[in-house]
C-alpha cells in the first residue's frame, strides 16, 4: 500500500511543456529520500484544463498543483511528501480555501461539468490494463458476451439515444442495425479518430488518457454487428495517442481480451491501427476507408453506405472515437441512465476543446443543454485581457459561429443547427474582439482549398473562386456586388458537391455574412478592417502630439513615404512627421522604430 | 495539395536501401500496406526522393502512377528534404486566431525563407502545420522534437539563437 499517490498529466498539452521531466525528476528525489515503498507516481491522461499545465494531483489530499516546473519538484517532495506541508504558492489558486483545498469536483471549471467519455482521463495510468479493469474496465464486453445477444446489444445503445459524436449526429444504435442486418463472410468495425477539425483535441486526449475503452467499445460493436476484425485510423499528428493505443492493444491481447474466443464465449475479435498523413478529407468516412485501403483518401459516392459496401467492399460500421467511449457506460448503467441526461433528442454529455481566447483552454464536458453563455463564462472562466467575447466557432472549417447574442442557446444538435451552426466534433474556438470575422471566414476557406481533394468540380474551382473572393474584400478592392455573388456562389457549392467537404465549406463564410455581415460591409464600402487585423486596409499614422521629431522613422521606412511636417506640437522642440498613405507598403518598420517613443500606431 | 519537388540530388546509402529492401519485402504481399511502407520510407530517408519511389512501387509491384498519386496526396509526405532543424509553426484554428501568422512571418523574416522552404545552408527549413494538438498552449511551433508555446514574435530571435551552431 501506498500512503500517498502523485498524479501527474501524460497528455501531448503538458508532454509539451515538459511533463516527462517532471515525473523522471519525481522519481528520483523521492528514491533519493527512500520514499520509493510509500509514494506511487502516476503518468495519467489529459486532467482537461490544459491552460494550467504541467498538473500534478498528489492524493489523499487532492492537492492540485499548477504550471509546475522541473526546479519546483524538490520542494515538493521535501516538503509536501516528506513532511506533509502543502507548497502553497504552486496550488491552483481556486482551489485554496483558508488552511485547507477544496476539491476539484467544487472548483468553477469542474462544477457544471460530467464526466463519462472523460470518465477516466487523468483518473488512470493509461499505460497499464490493470488500472482500466479496477475501474470497472472490460466489464461491459463481458456482460454483452455471455449475458446479452447481439440485438440486446443495439437495442440498448439505441434506447440510450446515443448519437454520433463526430460531426453528424446520426444516431449510433440505428447504425449499428443496418450494419448486422447485412450477412456477409467479413465485417469490419471502424474508429475514426482522424480528428481533422484544427483546433479540436477531444479524440485524441480519449486515446492518450484511457485507450482501453475504445478497445473495449470496439469489440462490443463487433460483437453487435458481427464483425471480428477493426481499424483504428488516427492522425499521424498524435505520435502519443498511437503508442498508448498501440501498448494498450498489445495488452489486451496478452489478456486474452482481444484475440481468440474471448471470455469463453467463441467471440473472436482483433484490432489494427491505421496511421493517417495529413489529409483532412480523411475524415470523412468513404475516404477514410479508401485510405485505409492504401489509396489516395477520396471519397466514393454513397450509397452505398459503408453499412453496405465499406471497408475492402464488406460491410462496415465508422463510428468517431468519443461515440465509442461512451458505450462501455451505457452497457453498464442502462440505456435509461444515458437518457436521462442531456435534452430529449440530444442525450447524454459533450467533450469540448476550448480554445482560442479564453481562460481555461482545454477540455471539459458537459451534459447537452448547457447553454454556450455556461461554458464560456463559467466553465471557461471567460474571455483574458479584459476583452468582450465577440465569437464562438464550432465545428471548425465546417461549422459556424454563434455571435454573443445568442449565447443563451442551449447546446445540442438541434438547437445549433436551427441558428445556421452545426455542432461539429467539438471544437470550440472562442473569439473576441480583436479577432475580424472576415478574416477568420478567409481562414477556413484557405484550409478548405488546401484539402479539397479535388475530385469534383463545385469543391475544387469553386472554393478556389470564394477565396479570390474574400481576397478581394479584406484588400479593400470589392463592392457590394461582390457580397451578394459570394453569397449565391456558397449556395451552389453547398448543393452540389460531392461529399460532406465541400457542402460544408461554405459555412463558415455563411454564418459569419448572417452574423457579422456589417464587418463585410465595413470593408467593402468604408475600406477598414474594425478589428485591425486585415493588412491591406490597416493605415498607419503618427500621433502628431507625441512625435518628437527623430525622424527614426523615416529613416527607417523603405518606400520614402514619410516626411517631416511643419507643425511642432507645444512642448515639443522639432516638428513631427507624417506618413504619406499612398505611398505607404504598410510593413510595420517605422512602428519598430518608435517603440521608445510610441508614437506611430496603426488602426 | 501542392507540393514542392526538390532538384537537390539523392544521395541514399547502402544501408538506408537495405533497410528499405527488408520493409518491402515484410509488407508486399499486401497492397493496402502502402501507406504504412511510405510512412516507413519517409523515416528511414527523412523524405522521399523520387528515386525511393521508383524503389517502392517495383518492389511492391504497383503501379508507381499509383504511389506518386498517394505521396502528392497526403501532406505528411515531404518530396524535398527539411533542414537539420525543421521549424514547423502550428497555423490550426485555435494557435491562428492568437496570433500565429505573426509568428510565422516572424521567422520567415529572420530566415529568409517562405514556409515551405529551406535555408540555403541546409539548416533551417520551415514549414506551416495543423492543429498538433497542443491547442491550450496556443501558439505553438515544433523545432524538430522540441516544443514551444505561447509564443510571441519577439521571443523568436532567442529561439533560434539556440539552433545556430
Ligand atoms: C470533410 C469531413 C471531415 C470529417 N472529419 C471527421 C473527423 O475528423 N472525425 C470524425 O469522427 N468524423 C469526421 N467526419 C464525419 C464522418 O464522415 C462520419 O460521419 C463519422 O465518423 C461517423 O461517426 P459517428 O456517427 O460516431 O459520429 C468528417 C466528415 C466530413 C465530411
Ligand atoms: S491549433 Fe495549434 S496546437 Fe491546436
Amino acid at each position: 500500500m501506498y500512503r500517498s499517490h502523485v498524479l501527474v498529466c501524460g497528455g501531448t498539452g503538458c508532454t509539451s511543456s515538459h511533463s516527462n521531466e517532471i515525473i523522471e525528476k519525481l522519481e528520483s528525489e523521492i528514491a533519493a529520500k527512500g520514499l520509493q515503498d510509500e509514494i506511487k507516481v502516476i503518468k495519467t491522461g489529459c486532467f482537461g484544463l490544459c491552460a494550467l499545465g504541467p498538473i500534478m494531483i498528489v492524493y489523499p489530499e487532492g492537492c492540485f498543483y499548477s504550471e509546475v516546473k522541473v526546479e519546483d519538484v524538490p520542494e515538493i517532495v521535501e516538503e509536501h511528501l516528506l513532511k506533509g506541508r502543502m507548497v502553497t504558492r504552486l496550488l491552483y489558486e481556486e482551489t485554496v480555501q483558508e488552511d485547507t483545498v477544496k476539491s476539484l469536483e467544487q472548483t468553477k471549471f469542474y462544477a457544471k461539468q460530467k464526466r463519462i467519455a472523460l470518465r477516466n482521463c487523468g483518473v488512470i495510468d493509461p499505460e497499464n490494463i490493470d488500472e482500466y479493469i479496477a475501474h470497472d474496465g472490460y466489464q461491459a464486453l463481458e456482460k454483452c458476451l455471455n449475458q446479452l445477444t447481439p440485438d440486446e446489444v443495439i437495442k440498448i445503445v439505441d434506447d440510450s439515444g446515443l448519437r454520433g459524436r463526430g460531426g453528424g449526429g446520426f444516431r449510433t444504435g440505428l447504425k449499428w442495425s443496418f450494419a448486422a442486418k447485412n450477412a456477409a463472410d467479413q465485417k469490419y468495425v471502424v474508429c475514426n479518430a482522424d480528428e481533422g477539425d484544427p483546433g479540436a483535441f477531444m479524440d485524441r486526449s480519449i486515446l492518450e488518457g484511457d485507450p482501453h475503452c475504445i478497445i473495449e467499445a470496439m469489440a462490443i460493436c463487433g460483437y453487435a454487428i458481427g464483425a471480428t476484425e477493426g481499424y483504428v485510423y488516427v492522425r499521424a499528428e498524435y505520435p502519443i495517442a498511437v503508442k498508448r493505443l498501440q501498448l494498450a492493444i498489445d495488452q489486451a491481447k496478452e489478456y486474452g481480451l482481444l484475440g481468440k474466443n474471448i471470455f469463453d464465449s467463441g467471440f473472436d475479435f482483433d484490432l489494427h491501427i491505421r496511421l493517417g498523413a495529413g489529409a483532412f478529407v480523411c475524415g470523412e468516412e468513404t475516404a477514410l476507408m479508401t485510405s485505409i485501403e492504401g489509396n489516395r483518401g477520396e471519397p466514393r459516392p454513397r450509397p452505398p453506405f459503408p453499412a453496405v459496401k465499406g471497408l475492402f467492399g464488406k460491410p462496415t460500421n465508422n463510428n468517431n472515437v468519443e461515440t465509442y467511449a461512451n458505450i462501455p457506460q451505457i452497457i453498464l448503467n442502462g440505456a435509461e441512465w444515458f437518457a436521462s441526461m442531456g435534452t430529449e433528442k440530444s442525450t447524454g454529455t459533450k467533450v469540448f476543446a476550448l480554445g482560442g481566447k479564453i481562460t481555461n483552454t482545454g477540455l471539459v464536458e458537459v451534459p447537452m443543454g448547457t447553454t454556450l453563455r455556461e461554458v464560456i463564462e463559467d466553465i471557461g472562466g471567460g474571455i483574458p485581457n479584459g476583452k468582450k467575447f465577440k465569437a464562438a466557432q464550432t465545428g471548425g472549417p465546417s461549422g459556424g459561429c454563434i455571435p454573443a447574442h445568442l449565447m443563451d442557446t442551449a447546446i445540442d444538435f438541434d438547437n445549433l443547427t436551427a441558428i445556421g451552426c452545426m455542432m461539429g466534433s467539438g471544437g470550440l474556438i472562442v473569439m473576441d474582439e480583436d479577432n475580424c470575422m472576415v478574416d477568420i471566414a478567409k481562414f477556413f476557406l484557405d484550409f478548405t482549398v488546401d484539402e479539397s481533394c479535388g475530385k469534383c468540380s463545385p469543391c475544387r474551382i469553386g472554393t478556389k473562386r470564394m477565396m479570390e473572393m474574400l481576397e478581394k474584400i479584406t484588400e479593400g478592392k470589392a463592392t457590394l456586388e461582390d457580397l451578394d455573388k459570394l453569397e449565391e456562389l456558397a449556395l451552389y457549392i453547398k448543393q452540389n458537391s460531392l461529399c460532406g467537404l465541400g457542402q460544408t465549406a461554405p459555412n463558415p463564410v455563411l454564418a459569419t455574412l448572417k452574423f457579422f455581415r456589417h464587418e463585410y460591409e465595413a470593408h467593402v464600402v468604408d475600406k477598414v478592417c474594425p478589428a485591425g487585423v486585415c493588412k491591406g486596409l490597416v493605415r498607419y499614422y503618427i500621433d502628431a502630439e507625441k512625435c518628437i521629431g527623430c525622424g527614426m522613422c523615416a529613416r527607417a521606412c523603405p518606400a520614402d513615404a514619410i516626411a517631416r511636417t511643419d507643425y511642432i506640437a507645444p512642448g515639443h522642440k522639432l516638428a513631427s512627421f507624417a506618413i504619406n498613405p499612398e505611398k505607404c507598403v504598410k510593413c510595420g518598420a517605422c512602428m519598430d522604430s518608435c517603440k521608445k517613443i510610441q508614437a506611430i500606431y496603426k488602426k | 495539395m501542392l507540393k514542392k519537388i526538390s532538384k537537390i540530388p539523392f544521395k541514399g546509402t547502402p544501408e538506408q536501401e537495405a533497410q528499405l529492401n527488408a520493409l518491402i519485402e515484410e509488407n508486399k504481399h499486401d497492397s493496402s500496406m502502402l501507406m504504412h511502407v511510405m510512412q516507413q520510407a519517409q523515416a528511414i530517408y527523412g523524405y522521399l526522393p523520387f528515386e525511393v519511389q521508383v524503389m517502392i512501387a517495383e518492389g511492391m509491384d504497383i503501379p508507381l502512377e499509383k504511389v506518386y498519386g498517394v505521396s502528392t496526396f497526403y501532406a505528411q509526405f515531404s518530396l524535398s528534404p527539411k533542414g537539420k532543424y525543421n521549424i514547423s509553426v502550428c497555423l490550426g484554428t485555435a494557435c491562428y486566431v492568437k496570433g500565429a501568422q505573426s509568428v510565422l512571418d516572424e521567422i520567415s523574416k529572420q530566415l529568409g525563407i517562405a514556409a515551405g522552404e529551406c535555408t540555403e545552408d541546409g539548416i533551417f527549413s520551415l514549414e506551416a502545420s495543423r492543429c498538433i494538438g497542443a491547442c491550450g498552449l496556443a501558439p505553438v511551433m515544433n523545432i524538430n522534437d522540441d516544443v514551444y508555446g505561447k509564443l510571441t514574435p519577439d521571443q523568436i530571435a532567442g529561439i533560434l539563437a539556440k539552433y545556430k551552431d
